[in-house]
């Protein structure tokens, strides 16, 4: 018997595609989902009162300082145990939106409070309500200043989804170890997902870098 | 079966919280060799090297840690050598920081200014010299605040090697949480200790960058 053998792996291929389709999905929607709540809650502790900053504060701190997984116990089997049932996709999508919320918002501040004072008095000069100048003068300079970081951490956001696999959630690591307990083939299994994710990563980092300036935020020089 | 009080179930946590600081640790310690050593390499010599390195980073910095963690448990055993999940863990997690802490490192000895190398250079130091007296000091200052922050996440990732068997925090909670069937309690007591861990460094971090954002 050959030391390496990819043939038994490759035959479960359509699986891994089921995985890898999950894998995006849980990416998109929460990469999405997480990053407007990054935004919202960066722009509550820059403009909202004492307590509304504490509580966010919290938040933020709160999930950048504990494991995402166990955060993901807790929220599956935890929030199950009170009577908040949700099932492995949806409470993964829960989990990864609030765990990149966090980091988002900790980005996006730094992007909003570098918004110099005069382009917020210019807006409102021109009668903007408060969302609009929020909106429309603020968050596209702070995103395009911020971009490469929160880029780096939807990347982060991605690899991460693997650890959703430990909550039963049928992406592309759960078929890797489903897989590899059907054929035995444990090391060629993670390798082939695990190039699989390189090449995501990859991707995903190319194509942000080159979405950002052209559909989110525009061209700016500053 | 006897009764587990909310006592042992905090008793066995802390019990295993050690076996978390002391894989971070190791991690670290390894971390920092293999980093250290692949930063001399990458400053020293020719670009090829350089660019292997870099590979070397992406590779780390591109898949999940979870799947690197597999990869080294089942290739340890695939070439042969019998395996403890410790041995994985510790192999794994080292060359990950590596990966993390030589590419933050290489970072901050790039932004030092290019005239303080040419200053140097121009003193008639050598390579060797010019490192050890001119950038690596001003480096190791830059450095700090985001090595605290790898640190952070080096404690954080140790969680996932519960998944290959190595027992620690994550592991112990999940076996509690098997015995007393109570997830809620033990998940968030389990999150609770690894909030004060990582909180206190965190801070540590931030009281450090203030005090030397100050001195410059």
């Amino acid at each position: 018997m050959s030391k390496f053998d990819f043939s038994s792996v490759l035959d479960a291929w359509p699986l891994f595609i089921d995985g890898l389709w999950l894998t995006c999905l849980l990416t998109i929607v929460s990469s999405v989902l997480g990053t407007m709540l990054g935004i919202l809650c960066a722009w509550a502790i820059v403009q909202g009162n004492k307590t509304t900053k504490l509580l966010l504060i919290s938040y933020v701190e709160i999930f950048r300082n504990t494991p995402f997984i166990i955060q993901m116990f807790f929220i599956y089997f935890g929030l199950a145990s009170i009577g908040l049932r949700m099932d492995a996709i949806s409470a993964s999508l829960v989990g990864l939106t609030l765990n990149l919320g966090a980091y988002a918002c900790e980005i996006c501040r730094a992007g909003l409070v570098a918004t110099p004072r005069g382009q917020i008095e210019a807006a409102e000069s021109l009668a903007l309500a408060r969302w609009q100048v929020f909106l429309y003068v603020m968050v596209p300079p702070a995103l395009a200043r911020v971009w490469p970081a929160l880029v780096s951490q939807l990347v982060i956001m991605m690899l991460a989804t693997s650890v959703c696999s430990q909550i039963s959630a049928e992406e592309l690591s759960y078929e890797a170890s489903f897989i590899a307990g059907n054929t035995f083939r444990n090391f060629e299994s993670f390798a082939i997902v695990t190039a699989a994710y390189l090449i995501l990563a990859i991707l995903e980092r190319k194509l942000l870098l080159w979405v950002g300036p052209r559909f989110l935020f525009g061209r700016m020089k500053f | 079966m006897g009764e587990f009080s909310n006592w042992d179930v905090l008793r066995n946590l802390l019990l295993s919280v050690p076996w978390t600081l002391f894989l971070s640790a190791i991690a670290f310690v390894g971390g920092t060799a293999i980093g250290l050593l692949l930063l001399i390499l990458r400053i020293w010599k020719p670009a090829t090297v350089g660019l292997v390195i870099s590979w070397y980073v992406q590779l780390f910095q591109g898949t999940p840690l979870l799947m690197q963690l597999f990869l080294t448990y089942f290739g340890l055993g695939l070439i042969g050598i019998q395996t403890t999940p410790l041995m994985a863990a510790t192999l794994c997690l080292s060359l990950y920081s590596s990966a993390y802490l030589t590419e933050t490192w290489h970072g901050c000895v790039v932004s030092i200014p290019r005239g303080q190398w040419d200053a140097s250079a121009s003193l008639a130091l050598s390579l060797n010299e010019q490192l050890r007296y001119v950038i690596f000091p001003q480096a190791l200052r830059l450095s700090i605040p985001p090595t605290v922050g790898l640190v952070v996440q080096i404690i954080k990732n140790t969680s996932l090697t519960s998944i290959i068997g190595f027992i620690e925090l994550t592991r112990t909670g999940q076996i509690i949480t098997n015995i007393t069937l109570a997830p809620f309690f033990v998940y968030g007591l389990v999150a609770l200790i690894y909030f004060a861990i990582c909180f206190s460094c965190s801070t540590f971090g931030r009281a450090l960058e203030r005090k030397f954002s100050f001195q410059q």
